[in-house]
């Protein structure tokens, strides 16, 4: 009897990337590892979209994987917000694949590049696992699937640099995890269940415990290490610098999304009830470190001489964004934080194409084609790189008629809103910075004269990294200007995300 | 009043309180590794005293065994020297407090241990001990909470394992790594072939360690164990073998082109259970589905499958581990 697949999906979005990744053992050269990737993350969007479909046209959707109703098994939970993350997720992780065939090669040696796609369809499983469940401990298996890929992944960047970024992130990473991991542990004690929502229903109940409080620090800290939320930023910055750029571009567009996820879904699901937190004022905590992390990373970015690493501070910077819409408390906060993350995730997955492709041609060693002086007089080498640089650097700043602008426009909606006009200036300011980091590497594509010596001759990158990258751009106009799709599903995403859970509706089956 | 089982659990606790401490206060790294394989070995106690026999299981084998094996492997190719810290990071002293203070504070409000009006013991766990074993057919509650109820993390964590093995031959197996012969082994190691006692006495036990770990696949069911515990037993016996007397044979045997499909195997199996499930008309690792008539023998066939996959991939994953890491020469 063939299984009603449209019904099972949920299970699916982790169960088909983590049975490829096992297959993929099978095909070592290195064609076949990335035509496999590339089958299966086109399927998995495909999929996904189908669930954001089903998902706005039927409301949540809810799984009770192995038939055991709510508390008993673990429920996978659907809505709004979920399906937006599997789309965002498998859509750049196919465009990476897509992308990173050439930029793989030339970086990683060939006999390794099968273990590369099989790490990254497990960081694919991970991620994906992490934004359908409704289990708050099956959360934590599949970040541990996800943060192990993603070490390894990091691991395999050229130059003994990338071990110690990879080793900073495991240790700190393997904290944040555990830090979680102790705060659920100590909900399970004060609750006696796992399910989120019963969590929540559980919290409503109970008064106010110092068991409880403690578990919700833990649990914001452990969040905000895996996020980077300043100032448990210190992994990030090498860790993105070392690793190879495909991977780069993949985990800077989707690793922190989730874990961005995570905290909205804990802070919003799983205490729901707890009546500690009922008042939102626990979410301004979350503001003087928003607005530190904003300025102070926006600075180092401007002082960095390495274009890998200076867009990495920027990414500690735009998570500051996020955190800061999730500080207003409000529907319209979160919803910005929201936008902004969608949007960063274009945004920067952008910047990090356009920087593979001028590696990709200028460097052979790892990071002297990162160097802002080894980028004189690209803007005349690779014009299509760089303009596309341009284009997503300009929306990093939030210029008008791109997404940056629509993330900027609604953080300060949000903050005019609470009356916080300090915030909204705050806001409009650092926003500046990112005009000075992104001018100096424009500045130095354009109006500085290639280095005495090197090459100047037309080298424009593969047709197969140049069309994924200008997908991405052209997203950041398209979204700029038509904000339906963005704006509306984050609003609809954060106004559902502060209705109270009133009851288990898993377990129906 | 201090009973018998107050006072055990005072001197376990006091070993893991002093074990913790020498293994900060150690610089060599030798003396660290046997530290924390006795650390495990009392938690491994504590698990046992508590009556959870399975977690205490899986202590003893994972964290007591193999774990210190690998750290052995490390230290066989860094240095068993701890580089002395050149300054005091008193932030981190002060980081570390606050948050062991944290947890303190937290334990204030915890239930009391033992008491029976604590939330854990809720309708969640009544039906684990009251419905499990009609429900799916498994006298072990553990094994029918891991293998079935929450199947689904399993499947999660028997991926984890996966990844770890992928991770460590992205790190280890490059070109350095040779699949040839071992070359001339250092003296250390040699010397072992002098010694007859351990010889002899390995010769008696790795028969009974792999045939044990056979046993603990497929009572796991009904006694301690599964697939995780069996395929850690399992690997040690090889991995005994290979440490007292012929390295390059069991490498032989046990070799990447046989270890690593299996490594994926497993997975494949674990996973595959799932989406059969789907065929017969049940959830994702409904197992139930697989006898309409008989929902207990559904899940039984179900729990049999899956702890094997998980035994194939655990057991071979823990081979490819240790032999990666004596493949590799010391730099």
């Amino acid at each position: 009897m063939l299984p009603d697949l449209p019904l099972h999906l949920p299970p699916l979005h982790l169960a088909v990337p983590l049975m490829a990744a096992p297959v993929g053992v099978l095909w070592r050269r290195p064609v076949l590892a990335w035509g496999w990737a590339a089958v299966v993350s086109a399927v998995t969007l495909l999929m996904a979209v189908t669930t954001l479909v089903t998902v706005l046209g039927h409301g949540p959707v809810s799984y009770a994987v192995g038939n055991w109703p709510a508390p008993w098994g673990i429920e996978l939970k659907l809505d709004i917000l979920s399906a937006l993350m599997l789309v965002l997720i498998n859509g750049i992780g196919l465009l990476t694949v897509l992308y990173g065939r050439a930029s793989v090669q030339s970086e990683i040696q060939a006999s390794h590049q099968y273990l590369y796609y099989i790490c990254y369809l497990l960081a694919l499983a991970g991620l994906s696992g992490m934004v359908i469940t409704g289990d708050a401990f099956n959360l934590f298996v599949c970040l541990e699937i996800s943060s192990l890929s993603s070490y390894a992944l990091i691991a395999m960047g050229k130059g003994r640099k990338a071990l110690t970024a990879a080793y900073n992130y495991l240790v700190l990473g393997t904290i944040g995890a555990t830090f979680y991991i102790i705060g659920v542990g100590m909900l399970y004690m004060v609750t006696g269940t796992l399910n989120m929502a019963d969590i929540a229903l559980h919290m409503q109940a109970a008064p106010v415990n110092r068991t409880e409080v403690v578990a919700i620090a833990f649990l914001l800290v452990g969040i905000g290490l895996k996020l980077a939320l300043f100032p448990l930023h210190k992994w990030l910055p090498n860790a993105y610098a070392h690793a190879p750029t495909a991977v780069t571009t993949f985990l800077a567009s989707t690793a922190t999304k989730v874990s961005l996820y995570i905290l909205i879904r804990v802070f919003f699901t799983v205490l729901n009830g707890a009546p500690l937190l009922a008042s939102h004022l626990w979410a301004e905590m979350l503001v003087p470190f928003a607005i530190a992390g904003m300025f102070s990373a926006s600075l180092v970015a401007i002082f960095q001489t390495n274009i890998k690493k200076m867009l990495a501070y920027s990414s500690v910077a735009q998570i500051g964004y996020m955190a800061l819409g999730l500080g207003f408390g409000t529907v319209n906060g979160l919803a910005a934080g929201i936008i902004h993350m969608i949007n960063h995730a274009m945004i920067k997955g952008a910047l990090f194409m356009a920087v593979g492709c001028a590696v990709l041609r200028i460097g052979t060693s790892a990071s002297g084609a990162v160097r802002v002086e080894s980028w004189q007089g690209l803007g005349r080498r690779m014009p299509l790189t760089m303009f596309a640089f341009v284009l997503a650097g300009l929306s990093l700043i939030g210029v008008p008629l791109t997404t940056g602008f629509v993330s900027k426009w609604y953080l300060m909606m949000a903050a005019f809103e609470k009356g916080w006009w300090l915030v909204a200036v705050l806001i409009v300011l650092s926003s500046l910075l990112a005009v000075v980091y992104i001018w100096r590497v424009v500045e130095a594509a354009y109006l500085r004269p290639a280095l005495p010596g090197s090459d100047t001759s037309r080298c424009e990158a593969p047709l197969s990294m140049l069309l994924p990258l200008y997908l991405l751009v052209a997203a950041n106009i398209w979204f700029g200007i038509d904000t339906r799709f963005t704006v509306d599903l984050a609003q609809a995403a954060a106004s559902a995300l502060f209705q109270p859970v009133t009851g288990l509706n898993g377990g129906a089956q | 009043m201090i009973t018998m089982v107050t006072l055990i659990d005072l001197v376990l606790f006091t070993l893991l309180g002093i074990t913790a401490i020498a293994m900060l206060r150690i610089r060599d790294l030798f003396a660290v590794v046997m530290l924390s394989g006795i650390y495990s070995l009392v938690s491994a106690v504590i698990f046992t005293d508590l009556d959870a026999v399975d977690v205490a299981f899986t202590e003893a084998s994972v964290g007591a065994g193999i774990s210190t094996i690998l750290m052995l492997g490390t230290l066989a190719l860094t240095s068993t020297k701890e580089k002395t810290p050149r300054r005091q990071s008193w932030g981190a002293l002060l980081i570390v407090l606050v948050t062991g203070a944290a947890l303190m504070y937290g334990t204030v409000d915890m239930p009391a241990f033992g008491d029976a009006a604590s939330p854990i013991n809720s309708p969640v766990t009544d039906r684990y001990i009251t419905a499990s074993g009609e429900e799916t057919g498994v006298p072990n509650i553990v094994t029918s909470v891991l293998a079935s109820y929450r199947g689904y993390d399993t499947m999660g964590e028997t991926t984890v394992i996966f990844t770890a093995a992928i991770a460590v031959l992205i790190l280890l197996g490059s070109a350095r790594t040779t699949d040839a012969p071992v070359t001339p082994r250092p003296a250390t190691t040699r010397s072992l072939e002098l010694r007859p006692i351990l010889r002899a006495g390995a010769k008696l036990l790795i028969g009974p360690i792999l045939l044990f770990a056979f046993y603990v696949q497929f009572h796991g069911d009904f006694g301690p164990g599964g697939g995780f515990q069996a395929g850690v037993i399992f690997a040690a016996g090889v991995i005994l073998y290979a440490l007292i007397f012929d390295m390059d044979r069991a490498r032989a045997l046990f070799r990447p082109a046989v270890t690593r499909p299996l490594i994926a195997l497993g997975v494949l199996i674990y996973a595959g259970t799932g989406i059969a499930t789907l065929f017969f008309g049940g959830n994702f690792l409904g197992y139930s589905a697989f006898n309409p008539h008989h929902p207990a023998h559904g899940q039984e066939l179900g729990i049999f499958l899956v702890e094997l996959g998980v035994g194939i991939t655990v057991s071979n994953v823990m081979m490819t581990l240790f032999f990666t890491f004596c493949g590799r020469r010391r730099p």
